[in-house]
């Protein structure tokens, strides 16, 4: 259930910071989840999060925020849907004028919830489908959802919201592209969005397992062509490139601490939604800070601002206001240092890491499984995660 | 599905998932819709809070010249509206 940050919003970036306001607000509700997807961007070590802040704390940094100037609301997790007062939480968001989407798998959505949810001011909803099959759909996220989830999306519609589908592609589901595409036009889908896969979290974890071969990925771009055409406009298809097969990062966050505000479910603040893993931050938590200092004077958020962090080849480089050297957390996880330059970056001196793994995902089948090195998948749920990490 | 023709009948709408608000902190109209906020300057938003699905693209000019003591806006409008229904933030009702 990723959420992509597209929103636009100009950012010069300069030695001298000066942060807008975090017109994009992320509610992480809950980390409770009925899925256990392998590609989740949940961090692994979720189960650790027991303390869920309660409704007035939402309700406060709702306020907070919008007195800000945020204005887009996510509400994502976990299954937000878990929340029994999702309704309470949403109400607010709209009475205070936020453009409120939720971003569901859909399990727990029922007619009297919708009904509820729409009353109370819920702009739109984007539902996830691991893949087009039952049985995809089912082993993915190791749960049987797939006709429970295609009851969601009638309901979706007879709501009268623009159906929406996320689809998280990997290596175990890109060759399925094309009935993907069939399934969602026959669900009466108004916008698809075929996300590759990003490496965090569960993913992370993962990544051998999922990350695609490039025939693949070459393959589902071309039948994702060739759809577009037929659909026309009765159905936008989105598709999110994955960024290891590019050789430039992604603008990730606008830039930390720009656009971008995430709330973990223990009420950690944070620039984006992986951040968490970044040594040597201390993420504040709106429990005992107010959004205004989290956002404008905290130590984490302003640490990201501006280029002053950047070592080269970034900081000499003329595409710097671009892309802001990529994604901090992919730079720690692939290299162990957060400041140096994404490695999906062909300039970055630690861009073998990535065409690495590519190669290893170009290997055929036989040549993979052999080595030592292979994995099992691994589902996301609690216990894989006080298994990975144990508490201290 | 054929585009839609675009005249001075047409009543056009915002789509649906789109809205349409002011936005104080940043002093402009803006559309919002999932994961996204497009900024209007303001003749984008003025046009933009006339289309109700219910008011022609005729009576949506008539409106703003009056509003802004105007003449001939008709083609900037339309010109607009359509790039607006290209761009999928408004729907034609006719």
């Amino acid at each position: 259930m990723a959420a992509n940050p597209h929103v636009k919003a100009s950012a010069a970036a300069t030695s001298v910071p000066k942060p807008g306001p975090p017109l994009w607000l992320l509610l992480e509700l809950t980390y409770r989840c009925p899925l256990h997807c392998a590609f989740c961007y949940n961090p692994t070590d979720f189960a650790n999060t027991v303390e869920e802040l309660d409704t007035e704390d939402w309700l406060r940094v709702l306020r907070e925020a919008r007195a800000l100037g945020a204005v887009q609301l996510g509400l994502s997790g976990g299954e937000p849907l878990s929340r029994d007062d999702l309704e309470i939480i949403v109400a607010e968001a709209h009475q205070l004028g936020f453009y409120i989407n939720l971003i569901t798998s859909g399990v727990g959505l029922n007619d009297a919830r919708l009904h509820a949810l729409k009353r109370a001011g819920l702009d739109h909803i984007q539902l996830s489908f691991q893949d087009s099959t039952r049985q995809m759909n089912d082993f993915l996220s190791s749960t049987r959802t797939f006709e429970l989830k295609s009851a969601v999306a009638a309901l979706i519609k007879r709501y009268d919201y623009p159906m929406v589908l996320n689809v998280v592609l990997h290596r175990l589901n890109i060759d399925h592209v094309e009935e993907i595409l069939e399934m969602a036009l026959r669900l009466g889908a108004d916008y698809v969005e075929l996300a590759n896969t990003q490496y965090y979290g569960w993913a992370w974890h993962n990544r051998e397992q999922l990350l695609p071969s490039r025939a693949q990925l070459h393959r589902a771009e071309q039948v994702m062509q060739r759809f577009r055409k037929r659909a026309g406009l009765r159905m936008q298809i989105y598709f999110v490139v994955p960024d290891y097969f590019e050789r430039r990062p992604k603008p990730c966050m606008n830039g930390l601490g720009s656009i971008f505000l995430t709330i973990a479910p223990d009420g950690t603040a944070l620039p984006c939604h992986a951040a968490r893993m970044l040594p040597g931050l201390e993420f504040p938590n709106v429990r005992t800070a107010g959004v205004e200092e989290i956002w404008y004077r905290s130590s984490s958020f302003n640490h990201f601002r501006g280029d002053a962090w950047m070592k080269e080849p970034c900081r000499s480089c003329p595409e710097k206001g671009r892309d802001f050297g990529g994604c901090r957390c992919q730079a720690y996880l692939l290299t162990g240092d957060a400041a140096n330059a994404d490695p999906v970056c062909d300039l970055s001196p630690h861009h073998h890491l990535v065409t690495a793994a590519v190669a290893r995902a170009d290997l055929p089948a036989d040549a993979r499984v052999c080595g030592p090195g292979e994995k099992p998948l691994v589902f996301r749920s609690a216990r894989n995660s006080s298994t990975l990490h144990p508490k201290r | 599905m054929s585009e839609p023709v675009i005249d001075a009948a047409s009543r056009p709408a915002i789509e649906r998932g789109f809205r349409l608000q002011w936005e104080a902190a940043q002093n402009a109209h803006v559309l919002l819709y999932p994961e996204g906020m497009i900024k209007l300057n303001g003749s984008a938003g003025e046009i933009l809070k006339r289309c109700d699905g219910v008011t022609t693209i005729a009576d949506i000019t008539a409106d703003l010249e009056r509003a802004f003591a105007a003449a001939n806006l008709f083609e900037d409008v339309i010109r607009f509206i359509s790039m607006a229904v290209e761009k999928r933030w408004l729907q034609i009702h006719t």
